[in-house]
Formats: C-alpha cells, sequence, structure tokens
C-alpha cells in the first residue's frame, strides 16, 4: 500500500481507533446523505417544472450576487454530485483505514464537495467562477495527498497548472459574456442570446470559455492531465472520474448552452474536439494494463462523448446528453471503486497478471459485471438507454452526421473491450495458471462493497424503470440545457427496428468480437503509438514548464546580473529614452532660446572652468586627479550660484565643496590602488548615456526658462516674512518657519546617519548560520 | 492644528526620540516601541473613520495656510495606508521581539523602525511636492541603517546598491520638483493640480510626468530600475525585510497614485500608455524572477515586483473600478506579503535555512503553519474566496470594459506563474519528504519554539490570514471604500476644496 509508511499507528484512543479502522466513513457520510435526501425532496418540485433560485448581495460594488439555482440541470448534478460523494465517503472510511492524515483527507473532500455543489448551484458568473476554482484548489491537495512522492506532487501540479490556466482563461471568458450580456445572472442569459451572439465579443468570449471548459474537462488537446491525476488515493479517483471536478467543465458547457450555444462555431467546436477525445480515449484506454489507467482513459472517452453531444444539440443531442451523464458517473463510480477493491485486496491493479477474482470477491465481482454491461450498452442497464440515444442524435446530426457516427460506433466498441478488460478479466479464470498477487484475496468490508453494489444496482434500476424514474429529471434537465420546455418520451427497448438499435446490435457484436479476438493487436497498436499519443502530450507540458523555467532563469540573469554598473547604466539609460521620447513627440522644443540673452566673459570663463574639471576627472590617473576636478567643478557652480545673487547658496555650495575634498582626501589613503578595469568600449558607452542625460536635462532646463514665469508664492513670502514671523530674511524664514518642518526632516536625516555611521563602525555581525551566504565579492548576486 | 491628522506623524517621531533616550535599556525601549506601535496603529484607525465619517482632514503646519505653508492631509487613500502601515508596524515589533538577535536589538533597531516609519507617514500624509522629497529622505536613510546593521558583508553589498540606487531616485525627484516649481512656481499638490493644467508648455509637463514616474519608479521597484530590491532584500534579518517588502515600495506606488491622479492628467495618452507598459514588464519580469529562484526570501522578493505591476496595472488604466482594484490591491498585497515572509521566518528560525531544496516536511509536522503558509499564498495567487481573487477580478474586469486585452492576458498569465512558484515553496518547504518516499527525519515542529515566543510570533500572521479570508468572503465593505478611494482620487475636486478653500 503506498501509505504504509505514513500510517505506523502509535499508541491512540479507543475512539481515534475506530476511527481510523474506517469508522469514521460511516459517521462522516451521514452529512452527504442528509443533503442528499434533502435535494431528493425537491425532485417533485422541479419535476413539475418548477425552477427555485435564491440569491443574497455579496458584492454589489463589483456586481457580484451569491445567486443559485435550482433546475433540472442543476438537481441532476448535485444528486450526483452528493448521491456518489455518500458512498465515496463511506469508502474512502474502509479505503484509507489506518491513515494517520485521514482528517486531512476528509477536510479536502468535503471542500471538494461543497465547491462542487455551489459550482452546479450557482447562478451568477462569478459566483459560479469561485467554486470553480475551489475544485481545481481541493483537487490538487487531493491529487497530491500522498505528497511523500515525487510523482504524486508533480501530478497534483500538473493538474492544477492546466486547469488553473483554464480557469484564468475562463474568468476573462465570464467577464466579457458579463460585460456582452450585461448581465452576471446565469439564469437570464439565456433571453439575450442574440445580443451576446452579436455583440462583437462572441468569439473571445466562446474560445476562452471552451478552454476553461475543456481543460477541466481533459477534452483534447488537454486530456493527458486526467490519467496523471490517478495519483491521488482511489476514493479520490473514483469520485473525480464520476461525478466532480471533470463534469464541471461539461456542466459549464451545459449551463452556458443557452447563451453561447445554437452558433455554427459552437456546434462545430464541441463535436469535433468531443469525437477526437471521445476516439482517442477510447483507443488509449485498451492498450493500458493498469486497472485505474484503463479506467481513466475510459472517461476520457465519455466526457468527448458528452462534449460532443453538447456540441450536436437539438432535442436528441441534449437529452442523449443527460442520459449518457447519469450512466457514466453510476458505471464510473462503481468501476473505480471496484479497482480500488482489487488494489486494496491483491496489491496489484495489473490487468495482465489479476484472474479469477471471482470466487474470492463475489459481491465486488457482481457490481463490476453490473456496471460493466451498462458501459457497454447492454440491456436492460442504463448503458443501452444511453448508447441509442447517442447513435439517435450522432444520425441525426446536423454536419458530418455519417463521419460522427462512425466515430461513435468505433468508440463504443472499444468501450465494449475496455469493459470486459476491468469487469471481466480480473474475475474470471483465465486459461493459463494464476499469477499470485502480492496479498491473497478476500471480499473487502461492507463500507468498500456497498458504494459499488449500490451504483450497479441503480444502473439496472435506472435501466429497466427508465420512464418512471429518469424521464422527469431528463425532461427537466433538457429543458434548462435548451433554454426551452421538451417533451421527452425515454424508453428501454425500441418498439420498432430503427437504424440506431441496428448500430447497437452492431456495436455490441464487434465488440464482444473484438474483445475475444482483437485485443493483442489493439494492445499492439497502442503500444506503438504511445509515445505520440500518450506521452506525447506529457512531454510536451513537461517542456513547456521546463522551458519556462529556463528562460525565466535566463532572463532574471541577465537582467539581475549582480553588476552595480550595470544596474545604474540600466536605470539611467531607461530614464534617459522614454523622457526623451515624451520631450521630442510631446513638447515643442522649437520654443528653445539659446542666444536670447547675451554671455557675460565671466560666466563663459566659469563655464570653461566647469567644463575643464569635467575634463580632468574623465583622464585622472590618480584619485587625487578626479577630486581635484571634481573640486573644480563644485567650485565653478559656486560662481554660477554667485553670479546670479544667491549669496546663501554660495556660502552652502562652498562649504559643502570644501568640505567633500577634504573628507575625500582623508579617507584616499585607506583605499585600494586606483585601476581602470573598464573596458574602452564600455566606458564609451557609459559617457554616451551619460552625455544623452545631460543633454536630456539640459534640454528640459532650457524649455523651463523660455516659458512664462508662474511666481504665485513669491509676492506672500516678500510680505508676509517681516510682518507675520519676523524675519528679515526671507529665505532663512522659508527654511525656519514656512517649511520648517521640511528642515525638521533633513536635521532627522542627518541624526540618522550619523546614527548609522556609528552602528557602520561598532556593529560587526558574523553572518548567521545559512543567511545571505550567496552573494561573494565579485558582486555576482548567485541565482 | 488638526491633531487628527498630525498625531500619525508625532507618534513614531517621538517614539524614535524617546526610543533614543533609552539608549543601552532594551527592556524599556521594546515597551516604548511596542507601545509607539500600538499608538501608531489606534491614531491611524483614528484617522481613518474620521476621513471615512468626516471627509478629507487637513492642518496647516506652523498654521501657514495653503499654498504658502506645508499642508498635512488625509484623504481615503493617505488614511488607509498609514492604518495599514500602524498595523504593518505593530506587527514587524511583535515579530521583531521574539526574533531579533540581541546585538540588532540592543543597537538601535526600534529606534530605527520608528523614525522610518515616521518618514513613511509622513509621505502619506504630506500635502507638498518637496516636503515628500524630505520624507523620503527620512526613509531612505532610517531603512539604509536598518538594511546594513550588523555589517555583514552580504548586508553591506546588499546595502550599497540599494542606497546607490536610491540616491539615483532622489537626485531624479529632485530636479523634477525643481522644474517643475520652476514652470509652475508651487509646490503645493493641491495648487499644482489647480495651476499644472494652465501651464502653457504642456510637453514640457508631459516630460516632468516621466522624470517623476522614474522618481518614484525607482521607489516602487518597476520594470526595469527594480534591481535594487533583489540585490537587497534577501539580506537583512526577517523583521527588517517584511516591514521593507509591507511598506517601502508601497510608498512608490502611493506617491505615483498621488501625482498621477492629482497633478498630471493632462496627457494620460501618453502618460498612462507608459504606465500600462511598464505595468506589464513589471508584473510579467517580476514573476519570472521568482520562478527562476529557489531561496524563499529571494523568491517573494521577486513577487513584490510583480505585485507593483498589478498596482500600477490599475492606476494605469484609470478608471474608478480600477483604481478602486488597485486600493484594494494595495492592502491585500501587504498583507499577504507581510504573512508569507513571517512563516518564512519561522522557517528559518527553525531550521536556519531558506533553501528549498534543503526544506520538507512541514506539511506533515506542522499542519498550523501549513494553513498559515497556504492562505497568503492562494490570496497572492488569486485564489477565491481569499482577497487576492477580489483584486485580480476587478482589475480583470476593468481591463476588459477598458478594452485593453493585452493587459489582462499578461495579468492572468503571471496569474498563473504566480500559482507555480507559490506551490514551488508549499511542494519544497512542506510537502516534500525524502527522495525515496520516506519520511524526512528531524523535522522540526512548531513546538520546538519555547511556547512564550511561539504565541507572539505567529499572532501577526494569524491575524494577517483571517484579514485576508474576511476581505475576500466580506469583501463588501473593503470594496466600497476601495471605490469610495478611487471616486475620490479621480474627482480631486474634494481633495483641493479641502486644502485651498477654492472648488478646481
Amino acid at each position: 500500500m503506498a501509505q504504509s509508511e505514513i500510517t505506523q499507528a502509535d499508541s491512540q484512543s479507543p475512539l481515534m481507533a475506530w476511527a481510523m479502522r474506517g469508522g469514521i466513513g460511516w459517521v462522516l457520510s451521514i452529512l452527504p446523505l442528509s443533503l442528499t435526501l434533502y435535494f431528493a425532496s425537491l425532485l417533485p418540485t422541479i419535476t413539475s417544472g418548477t425552477v427555485l433560485r435564491v440569491s443574497y448581495t455579496w458584492i454589489p460594488s463589483l456586481g457580484v450576487d451569491f445567486a443559485f439555482i435550482v433546475d433540472g440541470l442543476s438537481l441532476t448534478f448535485v444528486l450526483l454530485v452528493l448521491g456518489i460523494g455518500t458512498l465515496v465517503v463511506l469508502y474512502a472510511g474502509g479505503y484509507m483505514a489506518g491513515d494517520r492524515q485521514i482528517g486531512r483527507f476528509y477536510l479536502y473532500l468535503f471542500l471538494f464537495m461543497g465547491a462542487m455543489v455551489g459550482l452546479v448551484l450557482a447562478d451568477n458568473l462569478i459566483t459560479l467562477f469561485v467554486f470553480w476554482e475551489l475544485t481545481s484548489i481541493s483537487s490538487y491537495l487531493l491529487i497530491g495527498y500522498k505528497h511523500a512522492y515525487y510523482s504524486s506532487r508533480s501530478s497534483a501540479l500538473q493538474a492544477l497548472l492546466i486547469t488553473g490556466a483554464g480557469g484564468l482563461a475562463l474568468l476573462a471568458g465570464l467577464v466579457l459574456l458579463g460585460i456582452a450580456a450585461e448581465t452576471q445572472t446565469i439564469s437570464e442569459l439565456g433571453s439575450r442570446h442574440e445580443l451576446i451572439v452579436n455583440s462583437g465579443l462572441y468569439a473571445p468570449i466562446l474560445i476562452l470559455v471552451l478552454i476553461g471548459a475543456f481543460t477541466k474537462s481533459a477534452q483534447f488537446p488537454f486530456q493527458f492531465w486526467l490519467p496523471g491525476a490517478m495519483a491521488a488515493p482511489t476514493p479520490v479517483s473514483a469520485y473525480l472520474h464520476s461525478a466532480t471536478m471533470v463534469k464541471a467543465g461539461v456542466f459549464l458547457l451545459a449551463r452556458l448552452n443557452p447563451a453561447l450555444g445554437d452558433t455554427p462555431a459552437w456546434q462545430i467546436t464541441l463535436t469535433v474536439f468531443g469525437a477526437i477525445t471521445m476516439a482517442l480515449g477510447a483507443y488509449l484506454a485498451v492498450s493500458q494494463t493498469d486497472l485505474k489507467r484503463i479506467l481513466a482513459f475510459t472517461t476520457v472517452s465519455s466526457l468527448g462523448t458528452l462534449v460532443m453531444l453538447i456540441g450536436i444539440g437539438g432535442e436528441h443531442g441534449i437529452v442523449a446528453m443527460m442520459v449518457f451523464l447519469i450512466v457514466h458517473s453510476l458505471y464510473k463510480g462503481c468501476l473505480f471503486m471496484v479497482a480500488g477493491n482489487i488494489d486494496h485486496e491483491t496489491g496489484s491493479r495489473d490487468v495482465s497478471i489479476l484472474s479469477g477474482l471471482r470466487r474470492e470477491m463475489p459481491i465486488t465481482f457482481g457490481a463490476a459485471a453490473l456496471a460493466a454491461l451498462s458501459m457497454a450498452g447492454l440491456p436492460p442497464l442504463l448503458g443501452f438507454v444511453g448508447k441509442e440515444l447517442i447513435y439517435e442524435s450522432t444520425l441525426d446530426a446536423r454536419f458530418a452526421a455519417a463521419a460522427v457516427t462512425t466515430v461513435a460506433v468505433a468508440s463504443n466498441i472499444l468501450m465494449i473491450v475496455a469493459a470486459g478488460m476491468v469487469a471481466v478479466r480480473p474475475f474470471l479464470p483465465t486459461g493459463t495458471t494464476r499469477h499470485s498477487t502480492p496479498r491473497h484475496p478476500h471480499e473487502p468490508p461492507i463500507s468498500m462493497w456497498l458504494g459499488p453494489a449500490v451504483l450497479a444496482t441503480l444502473s439496472a434500476v435506472f435501466g429497466l424503470f427508465v420512464v418512471q424514474v429518469m424521464q422527469p429529471i431528463v425532461t427537466q434537465g433538457a429543458a434548462a440545457i435548451l433554454g426551452e420546455a421538451v417533451e421527452v418520451k425515454l424508453k428501454l427497448l425500441p418498439t420498432s427496428i430503427t437504424g440506431y438499435f441496428l448500430l447497437s446490435v452492431l456495436t455490441i457484436a464487434l465488440g464482444i468480437v473484438s474483445y475475444l479476438y482483437a485485443r493483442p493487436a489493439l494492445m499492439q497498436a497502442g503500444k506503438a503509438t504511445r509515445g505520440a499519443l500518450e506521452d506525447g502530450f506529457v512531454n510536451g507540458f513537461t517542456d513547456l514548464v521546463n522551458n519556462t523555467q529556463a528562460f525565466a532563469r535566463w532572463i532574471t540573469r541577465a537582467l539581475q546580473s549582480g553588476y552595480l554598473r550595470r544596474y545604474v547604466l540600466i536605470t539611467i539609460g531607461a530614464v534617459v529614452s522614454v523622457a526623451s521620447a515624451a520631450l521630442l513627440t510631446r513638447a515643442d522644443l522649437s520654443a528653445i532660446r539659446l542666444f536670447d540673452t547675451p554671455l557675460f566673459l565671466w560666466e563663459t570663463a566659469t563655464i570653461l572652468v566647469i567644463l575643464a574639471g569635467v575634463a580632468l576627472v574623465l583622464r585622472a590617473r590618480s584619485r587625487l586627479t578626479a577630486i581635484a576636478g571634481l573640486g573644480t567643478v563644485g567650485f565653478g557652480i559656486t560662481l554660477i550660484f554667485f553670479f546670479f545673487g544667491a549669496p546663501d547658496l554660495v556660502m552652502t555650495q562652498f562649504s559643502v565643496e570644501t568640505l567633500s575634498v577634504l573628507l575625500f582626501i582623508l579617507i584616499l589613503y585607506r583605499l585600494p590602488i586606483f585601476t581602470t578595469i573598464s573596458h574602452r568600449y564600455s566606458r564609451l558607452r557609459d559617457g554616451i548615456v551619460a552625455g544623452l542625460a545631460g543633454l536630456l536635462m539640459t534640454m528640459i532646463t532650457l524649455l523651463t526658462i523660455a516659458g512664462e514665469e508662474l511666481k504665485p508664492l513669491t509676492p506672500f513670502y516678500a510680505e508676509a516674512s517681516y510682518v507675520e514671523a519676523r524675519g528679515r530674511n526671507v529665505v532663512n524664514v522659508i527654511l525656519v518657519d514656512f517649511r520648517g518642518i521640511d528642515t525638521m526632516g533633513e536635521i532627522t536625516v542627518l541624526g540618522i546617519a550619523s546614527l548609522g555611521i556609528y552602528l557602520l563602525l561598532t556593529l560587526r555581525l558574523a553572518p548567521a548560520d545559512g543567511q545571505a551566504e550567496a552573494e561573494d565579492s565579485t558582486g555576482k548576486e548567485q541565482l | 492644528m488638526n491633531l487628527v491628522v498630525f498625531l500619525p506623524l508625532f507618534v513614531p517621531f517621538f517614539t524614535g526620540i524617546i526610543g533614543l533616550l533609552l539608549w543601552g535599556k532594551p527592556q524599556a525601549q521594546r515597551v516604548v516601541s511596542l507601545l509607539g506601535g500600538i499608538g501608531l496603529t489606534l491614531v491611524g484607525a483614528n484617522l481613518l473613520l474620521t476621513v471615512i465619517q468626516q471627509g478629507i482632514q487637513v492642518t496647516y503646519i506652523g498654521d501657514w495656510v495653503a499654498p504658502f505653508g506645508i499642508t498635512l492631509v488625509a484623504d481615503l487613500l493617505s488614511a488607509i495606508m498609514v492604518f495599514v502601515a500602524g498595523m504593518m508596524t505593530l506587527s514587524t515589533v511583535i515579530y521583531a521581539i521574539v526574533t531579533l538577535d540581541a546585538p540588532r536589538e540592543r543597537n538601535g533597531f526600534h529606534v530605527l523602525l520608528h523614525f522610518m516609519l515616521f518618514g513613511v507617514i509622513g509621505a502619506f500624509l504630506t500635502g507638498d511636492i518637496f516636503n515628500l522629497f524630505v520624507w523620503y529622505e527620512v526613509m531612505l536613510i532610517s531603512s539604509f541603517v536598518l538594511l546594513v546593521m550588523g555589517g555583514e558583508r552580504a548586508q553591506l553589498e546588499g546595502g550599497i546598491k540599494y542606497v546607490t540606487l536610491n540616491l539615483i531616485a532622489s537626485a531624479l525627484f529632485l530636479s523634477a520638483v525643481g522644474i517643475l516649481y520652476g514652470v509652475v512656481g508651487t509646490l503645493n499638490m493641491a495648487h499644482l493640480a489647480i495651476l499644472v493644467p494652465q501651464v502653457e508648455q504642456q510637453g514640457l509637463i508631459t516630460t516632468l510626468a516621466i522624470l517623476f514616474l522614474f522618481a518614484f519608479g525607482i521607489k516602487s521597484a518597476l520594470f526595469p530600475v527594480f534591481f535594487w530590491l533583489p540585490a537587497s532584500y534577501h539580506t537583512p534579518p526577517i523583521a527588517v525585510t517584511v516591514i521593507f517588502s509591507a511598506l517601502l515600495t508601497k510608498v512608490g506606488i502611493y506617491s505615483l497614485i498621488r501625482v498621477f491622479t492629482l497633478i498630471f492628467t493632462t496627457d494620460t495618452a501618453f502618460t498612462h500608455t507608459v504606465l500600462l507598459i511598464i505595468a506589464a514588464l513589471t508584473m510579467i519580469l517580476g514573476v519570472l524572477g521568482a520562478v527562476a529562484q529557489f531561496e524563499m526570501r529571494r523568491l517573494l522578493s521577486f513577487h513584490i515586483i510583480s505585485q507593483i505591476g498589478y498596482l500600477l496595472m490599475g492606476l494605469a488604466l484609470f478608471t474608478p473600478l480600477s483604481l478602486a482594484a488597485t486600493v484594494f490591491f494595495l492592502v491585500h498585497v501587504i498583507f499577504a506579503k507581510s504573512a508569507l515572509f513571517l512563516v518564512g521566518g519561522i522557517i528559518h528560525h527553525m531550521t536556519g535555512t531558506y533553501d528549498l531544496k534543503k526544506l520538507g516536511g512541514f506539511y506533515r509536522v506542522s499542519p498550523v503553519l501549513s494553513v498559515l503558509f497556504f492562505i497568503p499564498a492562494m490570496s497572492l495567487a488569486g485564489i477565491p474566496p481569499l482577497s487576492g481573487f477580489w483584486a485580480k477580478y476587478a482589475l480583470v474586469r476593468a481591463g476588459l470594459e477598458n478594452n485593453q486585452p493585452w493587459i489582462v492576458a499578461a495579468a492572468l498569465g503571471v496569474s498563473i506563474l504566480t500559482m507555480f512558484s507559490m506551490t514551488k515553496i508549499w511542494a519544497e518547504a512542506f510537502l516534500k519528504e525524502a527522495d525515496d518516499g520516506k519520511l524526512r527525519e528531524n523535522v522540526p515542529a512548531l513546538q520546538s519554539i519555547p511556547a512564550a515566543l511561539r504565541l507572539p510570533m505567529l499572532a501577526p500572521i494569524i491575524v494577517l490570514a483571517v484579514l485576508m479570508v474576511v476581505m475576500g468572503v466580506a469583501a463588501e465593505p473593503f470594496f466600497a471604500l476601495s471605490l469610495q478611494t478611487a471616486e475620490q482620487l479621480l474627482s480631486r475636486t474634494e481633495y483641493v476644496q479641502a486644502v485651498l478653500g477654492v472648488q478646481l
């Protein structure tokens, strides 16, 4: 058993021990059972044609209501979700017995169930989406439940990424749908079909919604995540495949059919992708040997069938879809639990070594046999009704009826083979000697056979009493999907020989023949094409993920290179390029007047001195020269302040310059030897960027002085300084009174700076263990 | 003097001063720091409530009326930011008291923290663009000292990059303010709002807007000027990283929102298109950086950048809904990011490493820590019904209503990569066991932390996680307030009226 490492029980209370032995399943199943009964009690109301709605305001500022609707479609789904959920909860109690993390398991399972119920009942696009995402997250937690295993974690992540990405597309699609329809209430969308289709947003809405639905319901080309999701414990697989998660996409298509359906784009896309998925799933199923994998691919095929039927549409298509939905949920839930029982009891899921279990596991065998008959579409099981309806609708399809029917027949033949492989082969004795299995099998406890038995029995009962049980709810479900009332007549056996009845007979005959004689060939073919059709998609996805990561590493290394000089270059370069773009495209540069005012001799001289200082810095071969050059620039600027009548600035600038030169000289001899490490070209490049930055600022300044000068504050300061603030020097008054808090802030800066210097000099800690060891002295920030 | 506005500025300053006076008395400093954090939260709450009930609050420093003196203005955006800053300060103080090493705590961590907050709150409250520069300087110098205190080699290297690139921002900011003053002749932001549209040379104003965009953009860690953040945020102790991640870049984005709603709205066709492009690139390159990391703090640091892109997207789209989304997102991301860093800090506290390759097993050993990581991680990835979802939804909706499908595509694509890198931490540090499916040995449980430390370490995260759930499940009051904030920002009349007493 996979969880064995996590199951070593230590001393526990008797109650805990009982719970861990499986008792918990019985108790917990009361919750979904009572909810199932509650919703079942609504059946008479709903089948009489009533639709129940309830709505609470949730986030009115975003137009989101917490709105729910119970109609034929949502009630069917809710009953499947909760009914099968009840059996899964019970089943899991037995299957997971002894698991120490059983509490978490049930937490996730109930979260999943709740999300699914919310999803199918939602009557607001955003409410629906909230639950949609919750199913993705809870299934992530469930698929990755055996978290110690890498394969389990990666399957969970794969499912999450694919359904998550689809979810994001869906979000955009639903928002657009809300915009186009001018409402977020789902039940109002049908009446705005014309508005939506003609809005110009229809194409993007359709594409985005379909991506969402196809990823969730594992349609081609996203089908590959579903077999991977088998990493989940079997009760989860049973639930995920039969009634929940993957049916969410189908549900969404059905729900939105009144809003988006009835266009060629909708019909063709759904029919084509559905048919491809149906055929591909069935083809891949029969070449597997792992029980769960066979079942997983048949789920893919069935989901394809459902999508195709919605695409075919019309009364026939939709009724067939409703019936087949129930057919599939019942038999698939049953068969997964059967697979779980076999695995649990024998320790193997390999159909090539399992045989003759009929004797040891009679109840499980009985359930499996019934479910497989339904899957194969034999009367009097419900599956037969489903298959008849499918053929009726494919023959009736509005385009490519012959092709679609052929694909459907072929797929169904393969499904019969698969049904035999799952339900006949492991149980009946094979001619050869019996392989020994890791464990000696016997019938599992009641909690584990009750579920499959109930579901198998329902397949039979629903088939036998198809008119009484199925017809009312299918009628209402079809009405909800079609957006108009319909009259549905279901029957178990045809009253006359029709084309689709003949097709059924043909399918069954060919199916049995294929099971008996063509299996080796099918297995061979499947193996030959496995690389492309099975692994190809998974590998493609893995490559996509890996390439994204490689790209991320590459671009991050390129940008976050670790070199400060490169950061500075990019920063200045970015400012210069965007600001220049603004200046060149938005500003009127002709306003600049260069030689308006005459240039005095001393001004010219000062400018030349500053330029000489700059040249000196650039050509400097020692630090002392560089500092002298910088000092020259600084004192030159002091002179400019002097010429333009700012004596206080002269004083300040003079002190600052003197101090900086002195400080520089003081630390000069503590520094390493001056060397030129940069390359000629990089210096040239830096020079160009710096020059452009200077040019930009010059242009901006010239433009500024070219415009008219607004001085709204000056008169006030001149006036109020002496009269109100009692100061003769306006500048001083501004600094300490009008704008005193600026000065206070700057003094704080100085205070903190001195504190910082003190700390830098005194506080030297060794790097804490494992902390920040990554950067080395070459300036490389390692990734 | 309107004390309601003044007190949030005064409290951290006063706390810092008292802390200085208590130098060498770490216990007393702790008490003062804690009281300062509580005090700031309370006066912040008071400010927010007052602004909600009575509208924009204004105070003239030294009673020099606008536009002549310096005005403190608290509109909804400012008040929200001040309140959140108070909460984050309190969380950081509590967390630092239990986790920070003794030398750093003894040598003025608390003092510097509150001085930094002095700058942060000043930036949120000032109504004067030069005064904003001063607050930026207060913030820069105190954050620099916080970043390098301890003098570890990596800290110093990160610190040099931090301070160099931020000084470029300062120089840019100062030049831009100088030129703006030269053109318009005023520094009061409300006054600028009136005068800037009257300037003849609108092209010059647009160019200045770009200079401001980069001055604040460097602070906000936008593409392509974010380098200082990933170069430095992983080097200081986690308590410092938490408060940095919560507030520093957010002051930058706050300033961008302020000037690009109040002052530079005359050429949105150019400026806000630039903003939109930068938003897309910031979110994409930020998240790619995160995808490339395998060290928790570095990974989370890159996510800060990515999320800033979302915040900018709301501003760039420039509609009530998109701005409301930005406001909501701002608060959400502060909570989510802080909680994630705090969880990372606890893991580091127990194991001594942030390296995902060396971690594992916490999912089995510590359900509490798992939940406390999972909630903010999923919230950051935008999973409903957590706070991040509504932020994302509102942005997507605003983008699509505004007919900007590409930015929406970028936002959604980044969202899946965010999910990817969050699940990376989840899978590696929490789910993963030993390679062969065997259980890891010696995974420390939370119980290994002494009980007296455990609760104060967990309490801030618990509060933040609960807030993220509440903001998601009961989003209405939060989003309604965000919408109100957005409308106040976009209409501008209330702001100008409150400051200058005239109509716009």
